[in-house]
């Protein structure tokens, strides 16, 4: 006992003489938890690219941690407080089910800076930011539009979260600006990664009719199932066209770099950032990559000159008038849906087949 | 539904089905001769890793696939090292390979995902066949992997009924005891019929790695492994059954992305239930005949056995 | 077979001093093992050792996180030992976990705005009923259609895992959840009290709750049971002589209902521990696999309530340190369950030393 409680001291003298050799050369401490492998070449793999873009710009200045595959259960709260605790100031916490667990260790570290991911409850030092994902998927909705023979596409999702659900939306919007015979079939998998599921799910939407495949999980068999049977896909969350030359036309890419350098600009010059952001095209969170020379002219053009006017600010794609399932308007003309309710959307628009899970 | 929907669904199901029945064959082997190894999943990382990781290095298909084999074999080795010689408690050293072969297959695999497999085998259509209605696709466009599994489903099944060393095999599952008093080198067999359930693993590995998915990520088999161990069980240890089995889950999770694809109006919760359901059902239904349950249940399963 | 100088040569006792050596003696060699790793990547080994296995534990807050982790992976391996024994081979206590999870839930959502202190315990006791009906299921169709209990309770894991999807996806979503799988956060009444709550500065932070009493308590209750009821022999019996048992009057479906039931029981009690613990709600996503965790752990204790708790807490501590090293030293995650899956063998391993003592093969067996 005696032996624990000088081993318990030293500890605590040990941490006073860190606290108290702190000074301004110290690099800024930032963290990042993650919900998979860095190496996912998905969700993950596209926040720790943003991470490395920190550190390779801002050098000394600046140290980046990272926890990779952190489950979303009782332990993310002891891998968050405990980031927290080693003096990170700046901490990222990358996916939804971090949500409590932030806001819960965010009470006792005040002076810490904390930023969730995907998330809809912030306190004063926890941030909410976000991709509007819906962005590059409605493009790559402009492109499926011109490219489906059958007008059928085919969706392979992964929850039924508000994300996934506008995500849908967004490419059916976009591809029946372009082609209103246009049809969206949805298959839930009810995994982020299950790549036996994903293929399977792309079968079955193909087997059904659908000749251009978008999917909102975290590998690349949807993209390399259409490429086995002779119909066309895209990339999610990174650039995938190496996989499937023959069957890839674009890729919805998340980038969350510029975001995380604007964190770590403002917090070096002392004034951590605390607005939420939910960016999209126009601030460079995400963009449509690598567009294959196998989409047509007209229809590369027709998304670009679209990018350029979400760029510009010029475009939403949650504008009026948008029409509900039952072919009424949901949306009326002149109308937008706030962020707050694209935020929270549970419902599809005129041209996506079935209903989504859990709701009526 | 109209044969013509039907087809690409029976070929989605074999597709699926092909590594489930690889895996759990070797399983089958290795319980039938008393042993339980629960590191099935743990195994097919390890071979799919290696099987990606060669053509990576430039290696041909070939090699690719007897990497695969030896890294399933070597994974066995060492559950047979611990299991049979020291003795170990089966259940316990299964799910430990399980976890040892997730980390060191995420370990060595790190910086070859996001890439795809530079080499992958891929469907070789049988002229004529392949344009069945209903089974052409599906059983005459498979990848030489697909056709492989169907020659050692035969060969398996052969080698339990038809040769003496299956029955000695069998044999040895049913009562070590009595297998060493005749005078058989029970640790031996049991030691053979291990590494052949790493093979079989390693192969399934492989196929993920390099003709369905052509990629590699960490977790890449996502449970398959424990679906196949849950098949030989299904299969109540016979091969010809473990062929159904496969195919009925397979044919299942197919048939409930199907509904789902036309848009039946059941919770995809449901849907997403059935393959596991349907297992369960089938299983108790055809379990009800007791003693043909007894005679093929390897009796000695599971447990160590002390061989001089 | 291969022909090695040395042999195995069974004692006719089995050695207590080994019983406490040999798990000790693997720990040793993982750590060497993990030295040349270490050393390999660069890293000095002793201060990676030191983040692996002393780190965690140099806080009360490190103290307090092993505890909590450790407390439910020990009370689900407790239940399935009592039916290891008996050769009942439930491993679908995850499932049955969720179910304890999802009864619990369902009251505390019920009286959200009401309830009282009897709510709590209430909820464990659901908690218990759940876990235990769906261990019902592999009971009945193995007693009833002789159907093997290890698949049914395995396929039964998937479909429970998907009835919380269900729930929180559906009927139970909280109105101001945005949409997002959540249920409403528990009353105060339906959560675990920390034990930080009854003051004390040094706990402050720390998540351990007064539910580890109840794992406290099954502990010496499952050995009394194991050890000391007539109901725990004949479940040995059972295990280890099935025909001796039917012999002496208990029948084999009897040992297959109480197995399970109790299995179902434990594992759907440490669910409510989780979600009326650190989760405080019902989500999607809420475990990290403890039913099976418990399986390793319920082998590794060699089945005795003392070996089990000792492997929970082994099984927690290589957990927090495989974070450790994670979060200090920036080693990826797959190093951790290398160490994990390594330490497991070689404890499993080295455990033949028990039973068994090495001695060089006599010259004339080894020609």
């Amino acid at each position: 006992m005696k032996l624990l409680k000088s081993l318990l001291a030293a500890c605590a003298a040990a941490a006073l003489c860190g606290s108290l050799a702190a000074d301004a050369a110290d690099p800024l401490k930032m963290a990042w938890v993650y919900v998979g492998p860095v190496g996912d070449g998905g969700w993950t793999y596209a926040h720790d690219l943003g991470r490395k873009a920190i550190a390779a710009r801002e050098g000394a200045k600046v140290a980046t941690t990272f926890v990779e595959n952190v489950p979303e259960s009782a332990d993310a709260e002891r891998v968050i407080r405990d980031l927290a605790a080693k003096g990170n100031k700046i901490i990222f916490t990358t996916s939804f089910g971090y949500m409590e667990p932030t806001l819960k260790v965010a009470k006792s570290f005040p002076k810490v800076n904390f930023y969730h991911a995907t998330g809809f409850k912030n306190a004063p030092n926890v941030t909410i930011y976000n991709s509007r994902m819906y962005e590059p998927a409605y493009l790559a909705g402009i492109i499926a539009g011109h490219v489906s023979k059958k007008n059928v596409l085919g969706f392979v999702a992964s929850f039924p979260i508000p994300e996934v659900v506008r995500n849908i939306d967004a490419f059916t919007m976009g591809a029946r600006s372009v082609n209103p015979k246009i049809t969206t079939k949805v298959v839930w998998v009810n995994s982020w990664f299950d790549p036996s599921k994903e293929r399977q799910a792309a079968e079955a939407l193909i087997g059904q009719g659908a000749d251009v495949l978008l999917q909102n999980t975290d590998s690349s068999a949807v993209l390399q199932t259409a490429a086995d049977k002779g119909v066309y896909a895209f990339g999610w969350d990174s650039d995938m066209s190496a996989y499937a030359p023959k069957a890839h036309l674009a890729s919805c890419v998340e980038v969350w770099a510029p975001y995380y350098m604007k964190v770590a600009e403002a917090a070096l010059a002392g004034k951590p950032m605390t607005t939420d952001v939910w960016g999209g095209i126009k601030e460079g969170m995400n963009d449509l990559v690598s567009v294959s020379s196998l989409v047509p002219a007209a229809a590369a053009k027709a998304a670009a000159a679209k990018k350029a006017e979400i760029a510009a600010g010029k475009f939403n794609v949650f504008a009026g008038p948008i029409k509900g399932q039952d072919g009424r308007d949901r949306v009326p003309a002149g109308k937008t849906l706030t962020d707050k309710e694209v935020d929270s959307i549970n419902w599809y628009v005129e041209g996506v087949e079935g209903s989504v899970p859990g709701k009526k | 539904m109209t044969l013509a929907s039907l087809t690409p669904l029976f070929a989605s199901a074999i597709g699926a089905a092909i590594p489930l029945l690889l895996a759990a064959l070797g399983e089958l082997v290795a319980e039938r001769s008393g042993v339980l190894n629960l590191g099935v999943e743990g195994m097919m990382l390890l071979g799919a890793v290696t099987a990606f990781m060669v053509v990576a290095g430039g290696g041909g298909l070939t090699l690719a696939l007897g990497a695969a084999c030896l890294a399933g074999m070597l994974a066995a080795l060492l559950f047979g090292f611990v299991t049979l010689t020291l003795q170990a408690n089966q259940v316990a050293a299964g799910l430990a390979l399980t976890i040892l072969g997730s980390g060191v297959s995420a370990f060595l695999g790190r910086g070859y995902s996001g890439n795809p497999a530079k080499l992958a085998f891929t469907e070789l259509p049988i002229p004529g066949l392949s344009r069945l209605p209903l089974v052409g696709p599906a059983l005459f466009s498979m990848n030489a992997l697909g056709y492989l599994a169907v020659l050692l489903t035969i060969a398996t099944a052969w080698f339990l009924y038809r040769t003496k060393s299956g029955l000695i095999l069998r044999s040895v599952g049913e009562s070590p005891v009595v297998a060493q008093s005749l005078g058989l080198p029970v640790i031996s067999i049991r030691y053979a019929a291990t590494l052949f359930g790493g093979l079989m693993a390693g192969l399934a590995g492989c196929y993920y790695a390099i003709a369905q998915f052509k990629m590699w990520q960490e977790g890449l088999t996502s449970g398959n492994g424990w679906i196949a161990l849950a098949l030989v069980v299904f299969a109540s240890w016979r091969p010809g059954r473990l062929v159904l089995g496969a195919l009925l889950f397979g044919g299942v999770t197919a048939f409930g992305l199907y509904l789902q694809a036309v848009g039946v109006q059941v919770s995809v919760f449901a849907l997403s239930a059935l393959p596991y359901v349907a297992t369960v059902v089938v299983l108790a239904a055809i379990s009800r005949d007791q003693r043909a349950l007894r005679r093929n249940a390897p009796a000695s399963l599971g447990q160590s056995y002390f061989g001089m | 077979m291969l022909r090695t100088p040395w042999r195995l040569v069974p004692r006719t006792q089995p050695s207590a001093r080994m019983r406490f050596l040999a798990p000790l003696m693997a720990v040793a060699m993982t750590a060497v093992f993990g030295c040349i790793v270490f050393y390999s990547l660069g890293l000095s080994p002793l201060k990676a050792m030191q983040v692996f296995m002393i780190e965690p534990l140099s806080t009360v807050n490190g103290v307090s996180e092993l505890l909590l982790k450790a407390s439910p992976i020990c009370l689900i391996a407790l239940g399935l030992a009592v039916g290891y024994r008996a050769n009942v081979w439930n491993i679908g206590a995850e499932g049955q976990m969720y179910l304890g999870g999802i009864f619990a839930t369902g009251l505390a959502i019920h009286f959200h705005d009401g309830g009282g202190h009897w709510l709590l315990p209430l909820m464990v006791v659901a908690g218990a009923c759940g876990g235990a009906l769906w261990a019902a299921i592999p009971a009945v169709l193995r007693t009833k259609c002789h159907a093997n209990e290890i698949l049914v309770s395995l396929m039964l894991t998937y479909v429970a895992d998907l009835l919380v999807k269900y729930l929180v996806y559906g009927p139970w979503q909280d109105p101001a959840s945005n949409n997002f799988p959540l249920t409403v956060a528990f009353s105060d009444n339906a959560i675990f009290p920390l034990f930080a709550s009854f003051g004390g500065d040094w706990l402050e932070g720390t998540r351990v709750n007064v539910s580890l009493f109840i794992t406290l308590a099954a502990l010496p209750l499952a050995w009394f049971f194991m050890q000391r009821t007539f109901a725990g022999y004949q479940l040995t019996v059972a295990g280890v002589a099935p025909s001796a048992a039917r012999y002496a009057g208990f029948s084999s479906p009897a040992a297959v209902w109480m197995s399970m039931l109790i299995g179902g029981a434990a594992a759907g009690i440490a669910g409510v521990m989780e979600v009326a613990g650190p989760i405080g709600q019902l989500n999607d996503r809420w475990t990290p696999g403890y039913g099976f965790t418990a399986i390793i752990v319920a082998t590794l204790g060699r089945l005795h309530p003392f070996g089990i708790a000792l492997a929970s807490l082994l099984m927690a501590l290589v957990y927090l340190g495989g974070e450790a090293v994670q979060i200090s030293l920036q080693l990826p995650k797959a190093i951790s369950l290398v160490f994990q899956g390594l330490l497991l063998m070689l404890i499993l391993g080295c455990d033949v030393l028990v039973n068994y003592r090495i001695e060089r093969r006599p010259a004339a067996d080894a020609a």
